[in-house]
């Protein structure tokens, strides 16, 4: 079977971590990493596994156009913006894993195979893409008005592009409870926490609903959770949702697959799992369109 | 006194921000103003208004607040005739608009808070606040959590962000006089900037290290009045002063004021003594963060489990400020372990 080329900008843990998990892929072949700084890990491990490696940033994307079809972008939100514009013009799809939001939002839990005919996608945040699907499970059948995430990360998953943009982070994923969850108003928190050993990510969702309905709310949930749990295994709920009043309160877990950082990394991991996901579908899109 | 820094002390009362954890952030537009306007007839310095957990932190997770804080900080800053105008924001919780809209509003000074050991995630906040022409202080929370390489680390990193001062935050109540006396030294020492200090009370140290910081150094110096603050409060604002003045140190604030608006207007205010009870004296103890308290106490509740216990849980869990999520988490699990007898 054929497969679509891709290639990653960024060779910092996001970036790193997916390259791991491209690997796995039917429908995708990996053929380069693009970083900045020759020395990083991310990209001498490129180097090791036989990809392409450039340390000139998008420069290598405008003297190399053909090194592929599809560019996963795991920068940082300021740099998309820039890389945004050069994929535009060169007719590439972008799949942007910076909060930028140049493109329309994508959760691969929510929106299956939908913004197929998009050239930039957005993977809003790593605890976007782990509440997010809780609020709409929620919204679903109760009608949220108000929610609000906590994501409690290990520090030592986030790296400098997240710390730098934090206030990125918290705008986009607020937005994307409201736009793609479906609350009427959204909030999100971040939180690091040093502890050794690093913790699991753990997120807390709160929604205030119109429709209080313990046992609808409670069976969209989990169903949402099995869902989730198809393209990433170690999602699970810490408890069950608790009831307050209009108010329902979810605990959750994300323990990552252990591709380039250890299991307590699944923030990175729902991030490079969602993108994975979308662009299969893209590549699958282009595979069955005749070729030109 | 004798003090290794010869710039002048500057006060910050907080008690209309970390006394906002006390109230559970019900504070109306009358109370800020005459605290405030009884504050600012004092002389006092700087007077600190914010939600509890800073800009943005009106939520579920946090609290909501009655009174939307930019209401409160523009009463505030109708009332300040020569005091500054403070406020705090916890990157992660507040963001770039809300410190746009405070300053706007007349706040001149921003505490930027971070884990003390995540200092880097304050970089856009401070360039931010100095791009406005704010002062921008740096606030190095949870201090005791790290050993004292670490924090001097951390502070050089906010002085190179663009930070005028960087505090060492006591947020637990956790430090010993020797310990305050070593980070305030190693951070003198390390830095070109002022250094300040926060203390919480919870062990009945906070006076005691807040002059053991003075005598190091610190110019930046946190208080509250009655204690009105997170756990067993701050240090006390008018018996630190008056302590200050005995041992020779006029810093400008008139005592008689502030004992007067301490039992006249903020007295009014306390919902319960700020005493050491039992559950802020464990915050001290276990080294938790102190608007844990009160979360601990309702989860305790809810849970029929010993809110001690609930907190001694999340100290050996490493939980940092702001995670008041983990404590309904926490009390959840205790309790099931309980009707299980292990």
């Amino acid at each position: 079977m054929s497969k679509v080329k891709a290639a990653i900008i960024g060779s910092g843990n996001i970036g790193t971590d997916l390259m791991y998990k491209l690997e796995r892929s039917d429908v995708i072949e990996l053929t380069a990493m693009i970083g900045i700084d020759p020395e990083s890990d991310g990209l001498k491990r490129a180097e090791e596994r036989g990809y392409k490696v450039f340390s000139n940033g998008i420069q290598a994307i405008e003297e190399n156009p053909d090194v592929a079809d599809i560019f996963f972008d795991a920068t940082s939100a300021k740099a998309h913006v820039r890389h945004a514009k050069v994929l535009r013009e060169l007719g590439k799809l972008a799949i942007d894993l910076t909060p930028a939001a140049r493109g329309p939002f994508f959760c691969p839990a929510i929106n299956p195979g939908s913004n197929l005919t998009e050239q930039n996608v957005n993977m809003i945040t790593c605890g976007g893409q782990a509440t997010i699907p809780i609020v709409y499970a929620v919204n679903r059948v109760a009608d949220v008005t108000y929610a609000e995430i906590v994501a409690t990360i290990a520090s030592k998953s986030a790296g400098p592009g997240t710390r730098a943009n934090i206030d990125e982070f918290t705008i986009t994923t607020k937005r994307g409870i409201e736009e793609v969850g479906g609350a009427d108003q959204g909030k999100a928190i971040i939180i690091l926490n040093p502890a050794e050993p690093p913790i699991l990510m753990r997120d807390t969702i709160y929604c205030e609903v119109k429709n209080m309905d313990q046992e609808k709310i409670s069976r969209s949930i989990a169903e949402m959770v099995e869902t989730v749990k198809q393209y990433v295994p170690g999602y699970r709920m810490k408890q069950e949702p608790i009831f307050d009043e209009n108010r329902v309160t979810v605990f959750l877990e994300v323990e990552g697959a252990g591709d380039y950082f250890p299991n307590y990394a699944g923030n990175l991991d729902i991030m490079t799992a969602a993108a994975t996901r979308v662009a299969e579908d893209y590549a699958r899109h282009m595979l069955s369109q005749p070729s030109k | 006194m004798k003090r290794k820094s010869d710039k002048p002390i500057k006060i910050t009362e907080v008690c209309l921000r970390d006394g906002s954890h006390v109230v559970a952030h019900q504070y109306t537009e009358e109370q800020v103003r005459s605290v405030t306007r009884a504050l600012d007839d004092a002389g006092m310095h700087y007077i600190e208004v914010s939600h509890g957990d800073g800009l943005g932190g009106s939520t579920l997770q946090y609290g909501r607040s009655l009174v939307n804080e930019m209401k409160l900080i523009e009463v505030a800053a109708e009332e300040c005739k020569n005091s500054k105008l403070a406020v705090l924001v916890l990157p992660g919780i507040g963001t770039a608009a809300e410190l746009k809209q405070a300053h706007g509003l007349g706040a001149s000074l921003v505490r930027v808070a971070t884990h003390v050991t995540e200092a880097d995630v304050s970089a856009q906040h401070i360039s931010i606040a100095r791009e406005l022409g704010m002062e921008t202080l740096g606030f190095l929370m949870m201090a005791h959590m790290a050993p004292v390489e670490k924090l001097v680390e951390q502070a050089k990193l906010m002085e190179s962000y663009g930070a005028q001062a960087v505090y060492v935050t006591d947020s637990a109540g956790a430090l010993l006089p020797d310990q305050v006396r070593e980070r305030i030294s190693a951070l003198r020492e390390s830095l070109d900037i002022e250094v300040g200090f926060h203390a919480h009370n919870n062990l009945s140290v906070a006076v005691a290290n807040t002059l053991a910081a003075i005598e190091e150094g610190a110019t930046r110096i946190d208080g509250s009045v009655r204690c009105l603050g997170a756990g067993a409060g701050n240090t006390q604002t008018e018996v630190l002063l008056a302590v200050l003045d005995r041992m020779g140190l006029n810093v400008g604030i008139d005592i008689y004021k502030m004992m007067d608006l301490a039992e006249n207007v903020v007295g009014p205010l306390l919902p319960r003594p700020q005493d050491i009870n039992r559950g802020s004296l464990v915050l001290g103890y276990a080294g938790v963060y102190s608007s844990f308290l009160l979360f601990a106490e309702r989860a305790g509740k809810r849970y029929n489990v010993d809110p001690r216990d609930i907190l001694l849980e999340l100290g050996k869990r490493k939980v940092v400020g702001g995670q008041e999520d983990m404590i309904l988490d926490v009390a959840a699990e205790l309790s099931k372990a309980q009707k299980l007898g292990v």
